[in-house]
């Protein structure tokens, strides 16, 4: 039943790896909210801006004062959702899913914060963004949510019809760039 | 071996011999030479035409503010650029350039008769010469005055080349990399400051390159340069960008550098982008831009051959070129002695060096005495000559008391100049910081900074290499110490023999009221000093105004030499000091940019980002014609074998009415609206009263701007007592959401609400038709279909071929519809299930096109369509939506304004033109009385104008004055072929009680 779309038959490269399905979920609530859903999720509640959290495929990436992008394995969706629902129940707040809304790929290998730079504005350097730093942004014309997992590699979240034209801008600009 | 290249010396590789050409002529160079440089190494000295007169031109300098030697450098037939500067263009193997500007040849050029007729072309001409006839300057000279503008040939053909961009952080920016800016880099680095140093030029070093004689730590300047560019690009915290103009400054210590990557190759490796666009975003910026060279103002300054003191020593010592075998220097500045030194060191004759101050610098005259080159005091220059090259100047005499003499007239092949060095203050000033008038030095130099910047070495102004590095070590140090990089730099011990570069800007003197020949004060704009004079009588009196009477410093080189003698000039004629004639804005770029590097990667497919539904691809492969709807590809209609477009549409129609139809809804806006405040929040926003809205039920919303006017519609769905699914129009989905956000954030932030978009989540599938539900029932499961389960306008969760479901009953067609929200995953396995499924019942795939149609027949709007931003609810009949009871909604107080309830507004209604199968146009407008002429009495105009095959009939929509009240009235659009008779009726032609959608 589950088909790939369009932009995720991306083919990995040297610098490019299409990453998995995941399920998603936009959770909005105060910092209380948010460590009640970090326990359900299994991550470290943390509230240090722009920051993701992590355990094995499990991350919380902190995207506003009070909302955070919730990453788990795509068969936990339904259990997941459900457990936070009734976590949260006593906490106002906004559980939405979002699994389907955006694919990610891993853009990684010694050039990587340089392909990104070509047409995201931020500051890519290690001191300046380091590893686990994540934020909202933009690639081009398109918002990307990036997350550094490694020195080397940036995850990048991308609304679905989106992808396309992301990964086509970063195809242009790998070219750019030697070995 | 090239005529006037010198038998040593200069940084070209004279092991690498280069073939070119020049106007169809080939030439040899070296590698490391400039076109330039190449040329002169030839002999030649004649590059080009000037802008209005068509004078024969020469370099003037040997850098990026040579504004006579512009030329078309072609590689092949698509890729052709004019106006380069052939100081700046580097050569290579098969290199071809052209002069501009002449016809049919650079010797020997019509458009020179415009310098014989030159009476009739006076500053301003354009606005006195061709008064009359009235008519004839729209038909006859505007035409001809614009065909002969402009400089070059802009290519036709797209561009075959490739752009990069890259943004790029920094604690200290140093543009500019002579002495100073090698110094300030070094002295940041040093200290752990994230440096990048960028220079205009092919190689780094500036004034350095043309100084091989200065001593730096015991070693030539050539070495000390190679190691210390040598251990610059060895840390990794130094980028170094050769050939990298720092073009603007923008806000926030942006700024913005060309890096050209491929120009200067003979074979650019395919894929190698051409340029490259750099916004930097530096914490601190050293500007060490240097300083560029004024030329003299007299008569007859602009022939071939006459040129900047320190080009020719450029030329000389970076190149090993001589640009004359006997040259005359003309000092207004000390540092002319020091080329002239130089020149007849490299074994060129120096006729005499003319000195046009009353006091030059001691050391200077000293220097060149005890060198047995000639000096003539108080000299000035009454006339050269020389067609296409200089052959001979005349020098007149100054006496003490002002009065002018004739002196001697002196052979030579080249004429070299210098009035003083202006520093580059271009950045600096577009950074928005003060300049300030340096009474010592006669020139301007950096004020007050508005930006976190500091000029450095000969761009503030500071004489001699010494100072020079100093000062830029200091500029390095206090930039990196402002991003919390302490430290200090290494002295260095400077060896060089310097003379001053101050001089005095204007024009030298002349016998008599005015000189006979043309004195040059623009050479690319062809400004001379008489124009200057011309504008002054006439009464401009500030600078700003008499730039763009006479149009000096217009040009693309932005008045880099020839600025500050204007300003001169005007101080003199009106006995006012500099400051008080004022400065002109230095504007960005400082030298001109491609387009294409600004376009960079947005061109073609990738201009803006192509969104596909998840379905696409089905759609394309049923033959779908797409059109664009914001950025999204949106199949309008599925023709079927040699079908047109209105025989599709029609097709596609019938099948909603008598069968079933299948659309991609997908592109859709749709937000969640989550929280226990989400039913304020909605009531806030949406003119609907929302309290009462089961969960489970569906409600039509009208989102209003706060002038009352609409901004958006759709169908918004109670999923849950705290949950909304809201959706908006395909284009307002993205503006929607910002507006919400907007007031959640600014206005309300003590609702417990949260808005997350969901647009691509969900694929949305619409079954459309009578037939609709026979064709979903066997695939759903977990919804009772029933419309006493499911009525129009509610919203159930179930499972469709296994995928979750999210079903809405729903209709935009005015028939029996559901509309599937499945994951954007699974959006084409359930399309292609619904649709075999659908095939027993005609299901036909349906477009845009037809989705417009069905809902015109209804009367349903379309937000920006049918409305335009002046449209309340009540003007398109959907007064009945606004929730009276509530206390506020956006755009409630606007509504009560008296001018949204008075007479006269425009009110959606139906048009049926008499005769039955007449199409409308949309915009067409409407008149109440046939027959009349313009101005005629407009009182509406049509929206929405379609074929109606439910109708057999055209119909259309249209905002009419008080049109409401003129149902049942005949009215009339005009057209050009005379008036087309129309009734009036309600906007709901088709089922009018609703009953097929209720089915």
């Amino acid at each position: 039943m589950i088909r790939k779309g369009r932009a995720s038959m991306a083919e990995a490269t040297a610098w490019l790896r299409p990453l998995p399905g995941t399920t998603r979920l936009s959770c909005c609530g105060d910092e209380a909210a948010q460590s009640t859903a970090a326990a359900i999720l299994g991550v470290v509640p943390s509230a240090t801006p722009c920051r993701a959290v992590s355990v094995g495929d499990r991350a919380s990436l902190w995207l506003g004062p009070d909302e955070r992008l919730l990453l788990a394995p795509i068969d936990e969706r339904p259990r997941l959702i459900a457990g936070l629902e009734a976590a949260l129940a006593g906490h106002a707040h906004a559980l939405v899913d979002i699994s389907q809304r955006q694919l990610a790929f891993a853009v990684h290998g010694p050039h990587a914060a340089l392909l990104l730079n070509a047409q995201c504005p931020l500051d890519l350097a290690l001191q300046a963004f380091p590893v686990d730093m994540c934020t909202r942004s933009v690639y081009g014309k398109a918002e990307v949510v990036l997350w550094r997992t490694a020195e080397d590699r940036f995850h990048v979240e991308v609304w679905r019809s989106f992808a396309d034209y992301v990964l086509t801008l970063l195809r242009t600009v790998a070219r750019e760039l030697p070995g | 071996m090239n005529a006037w290249r010198a038998e040593r010396g200069g940084r070209v590789d004279r092991s690498r011999p280069v073939e070119f050409s020049f106007d169809g002529r080939r030439y040899r160079g070296l590698a490391g030479d400039t076109l330039a440089s190449a040329l002169l190494a030839n002999g030649v000295h004649l590059l080009g035409r000037s802008f209005k007169y068509h004078r024969p031109r020469g370099l003037l300098s040997a850098g990026s503010e040579e504004p006579n030697a512009l030329v078309t450098v072609a590689r092949d037939a698509a890729r052709s650029t004019p106006n380069l500067r052939a100081t700046q263009v580097e050569i290579y193997d098969g290199l071809c350039a052209h002069s501009q500007n002449r016809w049919p040849s650079l010797a020997c050029d019509f458009g020179s008769v415009s310098d014989w007729l030159a009476p009739l072309f006076p500053a301003g001409f354009y606005y006195k010469t061709f008064m009359w006839p009235r008519f004839a300057w729209h038909r006859w000279y505007e035409p001809r005055i614009r065909a002969a503008a402009g400089l070059g040939r802009a290519p036709v053909g797209a561009d075959p080349d490739s752009y990069a961009q890259r943004y790029a952080h920094c604690d200290v920016l140093v543009v500019g990399a002579g002495a100073a800016g090698l110094a300030a880099a070094a002295a940041a680095a040093r200290n752990g400051a994230r440096v990048i140093l960028c220079d205009e030029q092919q190689e780094m070093g500036g004034s350095l390159l043309d100084d091989p004689a200065a001593r730096i730590d015991g070693g030539d300047s050539a070495a000390w340069l190679a190691a210390t560019i040598g251990q610059l690009s060895a840390q990794a915290n130094v980028t170094l960008l050769s050939r990298t103009t720092a073009f603007g400054y923008f806000p926030h210590n942006m700024l913005g550098l060309c890096e050209r990557l491929s120009d200067h190759l003979a074979a650019p490796p395919p894929g190698t982008p051409r340029e490259r666009l750099w916004q930097v975003r530096a914490r601190e910026v050293v500007l060490a831009s240097g300083a560029i060279e004024r030329p003299l103002v007299f008569p007859g300054n602009d022939r071939p051959g006459v040129m900047l003191a320190s080009a020719a020593r450029a030329y000389l010592n970076r190149y090993g070129v001589r640009v004359g075998s006997s040259v005359v220097v003309l000092a207004g500045c000390d540092a002319a002695y020091g080329a002239a030194l130089d020149l007849w060191a490299g074994g060129v004759a120096v006729g005499a060096i003319a000195e046009v101050r009353a006091e030059p610098g001691a050391a200077a005259l000293a220097a060149a005495r005890s060198a047995g080159i000639r000096v003539i005091e108080g000299a000035t220059v009454l006339a050269t000559a020389g067609r296409l090259r200089i052959r001979s100047v005349t020098l007149g005499t100054v006496a003490r008391d002002g009065s002018i003499g004739r002196g001697e007239t002196l052979a030579c092949d080249a004429l070299l100049m210098s009035g003083g060095f202006t520093p580059s203050v271009h950045l600096h000033s577009q950074s928005r910081g003060k300049l300030l008038w340096d009474e010592a030095e006669r020139t301007f130099v950096p004020g007050a900074a508005a930006e976190r910047e500091r000029s450095a070495g000969a761009a503030r102004g500071v004489d001699g290499l010494a100072a020079a590095f100093e000062d830029g070590a200091q500029a390095g140090l206090a930039s990196a110490a402002a991003c919390g990089f302490k430290g200090s730099a290494p002295q260095l011990r400077i060896t060089a023999t310097e003379f001053s570069s101050r001089g005095a800007p204007g024009a030298l003197p002349q016998p008599g009221e005015a000189a006979p020949a043309k004195a040059f004060v623009d050479w690319q704009n062809d400004v001379t000093s008489r124009d200057l004079e011309l504008a002054m009588r006439e009464g401009f009196e500030s600078i700003e105004h008499i730039k763009r009477y006479t149009t000096t410093g217009m040009a693309t080189d932005q008045g880099k030499t020839s600025g500050l003698n204007a300003l001169g000039i005007v101080a003199d004629r009106s006995e006012r000091a500099v400051p008080a004639v004022g400065l002109t804005t230095f504007r960005m770029p400082y030298t001109p940019v491609s387009f294409g590097v600004l376009a960079g990667y947005d061109r073609g497919d990738q201009f803006d980002p192509v969104r596909r539904t998840p379905m696409h691809d089905w759609a394309r492969r049923q033959g779908a014609v797409f059109e664009d709807v914001g950025m999204w590809k949106r199949a309008r209609y599925f023709p079927q074998g040699a079908e047109d477009m209105d025989a599709a549409v029609a097709r596609e129609c019938r099948s909603v009415r008598n069968s079933c139809g299948l659309f991609d809804a997908s592109t859709l806006g749709k937000i969640e609206v989550v929280g226990a405040g989400a039913t304020e929040f909605m009531n806030r926003m949406y003119v609907n009263n929302w309290t009462r809205l089961a969960p489970g039920r569906a409600r039509y919303g009208v989102l209003l701007r706060d002038d009352g006017f609409i901004y958006d519609d759709g169908v918004v769905a109670r999923l849950a007592e705290d949950r909304y699914h809201v959706t908006t129009t395909t284009g307002g989905a993205a503006r929607v959401l910002q507006l919400m956000e907007d007031y959640r954030q600014s206005e309300w932030p003590e609702l417990k609400v949260w808005l997350t978009s969901t647009t691509e989540q969900w694929a949305v599938i619409a079954v459309q038709g009578p037939r609709a539900r026979a064709v979903i029932a066997p695939l759903v499961a977990g919804v009772d279909l029933s419309a006493g389960a499911l009525p129009h306008m509610s919203v159930a969760h179930g499972s469709i071929c296994g995928a979750p479901l999210l079903l809405f009953r729903v209709s935009f067609s005015g028939e029996l519809g559901f509309e599937i929200n499945v994951p954007a995953d699974c959006g084409t396995a359930v399309w292609e299930a619904i649709y075999a499924s659908g095939q027993a019942h005609g299901i036909t795939p349906y477009g845009t096109e037809a989705m417009h149609v069905l809902r015109a027949e209804k009367g349903f709007i379309i937000v920006g369509q049918d409305t335009d931003g002046t449209v309340t609810p009540d003007d398109v009949g959907l007064a009945w939506a606004i929730g009276k009871a509530k206390p506020d909604f956006l755009g409630k107080r606007s509504l009560a304004r008296p001018a949204m309830r008075a007479p006269g507004r425009k009110q959606l209604v139906g048009l049926l033109p008499l005769e039955p199968l007449r199409l409308l146009e949309e915009g067409a407008q409407v008149v109440a009385s046939a027959g009349q002429s313009p101005p005629m009495q407009i009182i509406g105009h049509v929206t929405s104008a379609y074929a109606s095959p439910s109708l057999g009939r055209s119909i259309a929509l249209a905002m009419i004055r008080d049109g409401r009240a003129r149902i049942g009235q005949t009215l009339f659009v005009p057209m050009p072929k005379g008036d087309i008779a129309v009734a009036v009726t309600s906007p709901l032609f088709y089922d009018p009680q609703g009953a097929r959608l209720n089915g």
